[in-house]
């Protein structure tokens, strides 16, 4: 892949990732001028899902370009935007806690602190939150450096713990019954299970390259 | 067969009897220059609905029941806002999927502990008593609320006319369930027929309303046509919409979201800001068409009814009988 093509390849996913932002601005905006309903009855309701799902959302989009590169080799320049998906994913989980925080709890700690020793879905909201922010403050090149790749790498499991989190959170904050986060959790499940298989597989084309010769 | 389905014109192009007749009743009352005596307000609500949906009017007197002082949530967002898992489970489903619900012919059948067994049509009901605009507030198990001008009678009224046996302590309402005419989505988690039930006192309450329309019109599919209860005390899922039988019983009756999860809805779900849903707090509520920065307000004690209620669960542990 050229330079060139990856360069503007980011163009694109920066405006991917900004663009559903810049519309929900926009829609804030004319819900506070000129038209009211421009965010849908439920204005609340529609911010926080559309934070929320575009949080899963970019982290599903992140986890699924290591199985996508160890597939396809070709395609291993996709590692250059991992970083910037992952930074992306955090930024929406921060949109999404700060709807929370405001529109919700409306800024009162005692309504924060009554939400989270009574309600699961909102502790594993929050505990998602927490496990993403080591990772963003360790995106730096420097901090690569500073910690080693092999400690780095450990550390980015938690992407992991978060991803699940994150879905156990939906699942947890829709009605009884309601089956709506099935569609993230199958995907989110099939990029977890994707990896040891890869794994395996990879290491079985070794141990066969191996073999070859003494047969 | 086949022929005979091809040929047949679909169910969304025919105009309800009904609709036709009101109609031309507009029509001759125009032409015949006697259109003050209609009455002022069903006329402008006839010429402005009659181009767009041709809604259905209904004649509605004023009732003392009605909550003052309230600002209506509007038209558009209750028509556009639904809980009605028949047709889907996002809020936007019921009215993009409600069409193709048929509201006639309709009748209500009446079974379980009665001296006889008895059928309503819909239309020998809409004429049993005059019909009342009652404003209610509506809250939500969500924690979202609306404010809703209905339009019905009580429920006693209807129920004086079943003529239950003294025995009987409980009424349980059925909705329609019919793949036919409605998609039962796979995602929905609950069981069809969707039912609710209410002790005899809650159902004889005069505030409980036996519903009709809303906004001076029949109610839109969406929300329950073409009749509904509405009890405006509890959350919203124990007003069951599309009522096709109504049953009395001896023992407190299976609701379909108590049946789902027990913990979470319980048979008698009155609005109640301190005791908190297992998952979410009950303590504040959206209001919906309100500005963003502006949705969020306090729930009140059985949806602000409590002076007329409350007399109804004396003694009761309500953080127990929630």
């Amino acid at each position: 892949m050229k330079q060139r093509w990856i360069v503007a390849l980011k163009v694109v996913a920066h405006a991917a990732c900004l663009g559903p932002v810049a519309w929900l601005l926009w829609h804030l905006y004319l819900s506070a001028t000129s038209d009211p309903a421009a965010l849908g009855p439920d204005p609340t309701h529609t911010v926080t899902f559309f934070t929320g799902r575009g949080t899963l959302r970019l982290l599903v989009v992140t986890l699924a370009i290591t199985p996508i590169r160890r597939l396809i080799p070709k395609l291993s320049w996709l590692i250059r935007f991992r970083r910037m998906l992952g930074l992306y994913a955090f930024f929406y989980a921060c949109l999404h806690l700060m709807t929370y925080v405001w529109l919700y709890a409306g800024f009162s700690w005692a309504a924060m602190v009554d939400d989270i020793s009574q309600r699961r879905f909102i502790t594993a909201g929050l505990a998602a939150w927490l496990l993403l922010l080591p990772l963003a403050l360790t995106s730096t090149t420097w901090s690569i450096r500073k910690l080693g790749g092999k400690n780095w790498n450990r550390l980015h499991w938690l992407t992991y713990a978060a991803a699940i989190t994150g879905v156990i959170h939906y699942w947890w904050g829709v009605k009884s019954g309601v089956k709506t986060p099935t569609t993230i959790t199958v995907v989110l499940a099939i990029l977890l299970l994707a990896r040891p298989v890869l794994a395996r597989r990879s290491a079985a084309r070794k141990a066969g390259v191996a073999r070859i010769p003494v047969g | 067969m086949l022929i005979r389905q091809k040929s047949e014109i679909p169910s969304s192009e025919i105009t309800p009897k009904r609709e036709y007749m009101n109609r031309r009743a507009f029509m001759a009352a125009a032409g015949a220059g006697v259109a003050a005596v209609a009455g002022g307000r069903a006329l402008r609500g006839l010429a402005k609905a009659a181009p767009v949906d041709a809604a259905e009017q209904l004649a509605t007197v004023k009732s003392p029941l009605s909550t003052q002082g309230l600002a209506l949530t509007p038209l558009y967002d209750i028509t556009h806002y639904n809980n009605f898992y028949e047709f889907g489970v996002n809020k936007d489903d019921p009215a993009k999927h409600a069409g193709s619900l048929r509201t006639r012919p309709w009748s209500i059948k009446v079974e379980g502990m009665v001296s006889k067994k008895k059928t309503f049509d819909i239309d020998d009901l809409l004429k049993l008593r005059p019909i009342e605009e009652r404003v209610y507030r509506f809250r939500c198990v969500e924690a979202w609320s609306m404010v809703i001008p209905w339009a019905g009678y009580s429920l006693s009224e209807f129920i004086k006319q079943c003529d239950p046996l003294p025995s009987a302590k409980y009424i349980e309402f059925t909705s329609l369930d019919d793949p036919k005419q409605e998609p039962l989505p796979w995602d929905a988690g609950i069981q069809w027929p969707y039912t609710e039930g209410l002790r005899m006192d809650e159902a004889m309450h005069p505030l409980t309303l036996l519903t009709f329309g809303m906004y001076g019109e029949v109610l839109p599919n969406q929300d329950g046509a073409p009749v509904r209860v509405v009890v405006p005390w509890k959350y919203g899922f124990k007003s069951a919409k599309s009522i096709v039988k109504v049953k009395f019983v001896k023992d407190q009756p299976l609701t379909t979201w108590n049946l789902m999860a027990p913990n979470e809805y319980g048979f008698y779900s009155n609005v109640n800001p301190n005791h908190d849903h297992p998952r979410w707090s009950q303590k504040r509520e959206r209001v919906i068409g309100a500005p963003i920065w502006k949705q969020l307000q306090p729930t009140l004690m059985f949806n602000g009814y409590a002076d007329q209620v409350a007399s109804l669960y004396q003694g009761m542990n309500l953080d127990k009988n929630y």
